[in-house]
């Protein structure tokens, strides 16, 4: 039974974007808006850390993109930071919608946020569990969230992908910098009938984020 | 009731079987249920049921606070009934009182009894009900909201809760009494029912009936419950079905 609506459960595999709520001496604890918070191991991460160092990595209030491995029986969820794609995310802002609708906003095969990142030369992150970080200029952060809440409003329709490249290019600022033209027709979304099934259940990035070396870090 | 002694006793039911607001014993009161109203909450629900209204917000499944009431085994349902100070005509002293407690002890019962707690070890499920407006059987009123709620928030149950109470007016057997029957009436019977099973979850009483009359109130109120529940599963429907697409929009 798929929930409409609810809480993030989480499945291995998935790469979500987490906050960090406590910080321990080898591990951090991450709300990834699932029902329990997830600890992230120092090994699971690409820094070579001494016990007792992990506050100079990551405090409270810290985000970052990370990759669920396991889930217990106990509601324990591991999580990993090592992976492509993977690391602490710096600047931007962090949008949060219903994880329900994430795969609308991946769209298939990646279209819809395709045409998202290329309309507005936003960074965009999307998590698994419907939080989504964006990064770029003002504008672009902001008419990616209107996009955002525009899919989370209208997830169970379809023609969606048309829309919103329908809204961004009559919102485009003049001078635009060398964005991304209108994209071909035959990645746009198919009509009715595609529900949530159609997107692919891989992470999908968008614009530059995908080049994990852009995640270093966080101190010196 | 223009009379100046307030603690005049109305008229409760009339020789043709009208009740103080005309309802026949048998009719509930107005009741209309909105899923999904807080947009911050994981779900919540909106009950206006009579002169009773009455918002649910839950929370969850999430970390335990307090720790020490974390179960290894299941989640924890954390229920709070709470009414406004504006919610009666004389104001409610604010905050826990015993029967405030007492309700979110027999409403977090009633819903842990249906939820699958197993699926979610070590966490809690925090249900808040708020009573804005109060007219008897807020009780009831509120484990409904809480009940769509939880269903809003995705949670998973055996089956929704529809609640109602059943009460004793001038010596007849009436259902979901409102304020002045069940202030000036001789009993007060709340209860909730699973409905796919029949079972009674919630079944509290006030006040004085004879074996035979309890039979009639459960089964009057076992009938109303199946009522409720309809507009319930109504109210979920609503929330979640795709209104067609506006022209403007394409």
């Amino acid at each position: 039974m798929i929930p409409l609506s609810g809480r993030y459960i989480p499945k291995p595999g998935d790469v979500v974007v987490g906050t960090v709520t406590d910080v321990q001496t080898t591990f951090w604890l991450l709300d990834i808006g699932a029902p329990r918070w997830a600890p992230l191991h120092m090994t699971g991460t690409p820094w070579k850390i001494d016990v007792g160092e992990t506050d100079r990595y990551l405090g409270v209030g810290d985000s970052v993109v990370v990759q669920v491995e396991s889930l217990e029986a106990t509601g324990r969820i591991g999580v990993t930071m090592n992976g492509e794609g993977l690391g602490k995310l710096e600047g931007g802002t962090i949008v949060r919608i219903s994880p329900a609708r994430i795969p609308r906003v991946v769209g298939r095969g990646g279209s819809m946020i395709q045409t998202i990142t290329g309309q507005t030369g936003a960074r965009v992150a999307i998590g698994q569990n419907g939080r989504i970080w964006v990064d770029g200029d003002a504008e672009a952060i902001r008419r990616v969230t209107e996009v955002l809440r525009m899919i989370e409003a209208n997830g169970q329709r379809s023609g969606l992908t048309g829309r919103v490249e329908s809204y961004l290019l009559a919102t485009t600022p003049t001078g635009e910098r060398g964005a991304s033209g209108p994209i071909p027709p035959e990645d746009r979304e198919p009509g009715p009938g595609d529900g949530a099934d159609g997107a692919p259940d891989e992470p999908a990035w968008g614009g530059d984020s995908a080049d994990p070396s852009s995640f270093g870090p966080a101190d010196e | 009731m223009g009379s100046v002694g307030a603690k005049e006793v109305p008229v409760l039911l009339t020789p043709d079987g009208r009740r103080i607001d005309g309802r026949r014993l048998d009719e509930l009161r107005a009741l209309e249920i909105r899923a999904g109203p807080l947009k911050q909450a994981d779900g919540s629900a909106f009950v206006e049921w009579g002169a009773n209204k009455v918002m649910a917000a839950v929370y969850g499944p999430r970390e335990v606070h307090p720790r020490h009431l974390q179960q290894n085994d299941r989640a924890v349902i954390q229920c709070k009934y709470n009414m406004a100070a504006f919610s009666v005509d004389e104001r409610k002293r604010p905050g826990l009182d015993r029967r405030s407690q007492e309700i979110s002890k027999v409403i977090g019962e009633a819903l842990q009894s249906v939820v699958f707690t197993e699926e979610f070890p070590r966490t809690s499920i925090d249900v808040y009900i708020e009573v804005l407006q109060a007219n008897a059987g807020t009780r009831c009123a509120g484990l409904v909201a809480a009940s769509v709620a939880l269903a809003d928030a995705g949670i998973p149950m055996v089956d929704l809760l529809p609640a109602v109470a059943v009460g004793k007016v001038a010596g007849a057997i009436a259902l979901d009494l409102k304020k002045e029957e069940d202030n000036f009436g001789e009993a007060d019977l709340p209860m909730a029912l699973v409905p796919q099973s029949g079972r009674l979850v919630l079944l509290q009483m006030e006040g004085h009936m004879t074996e035979e009359e309890l039979g009639t109130a459960l089964d009057l109120g076992v009938g109303g419950c199946r009522a409720i529940y309809e507009k319930m599963k109504a109210a979920l429907r609503d929330r979640y079905s795709v209104a067609p697409i506006e022209e403007a929009a394409r």
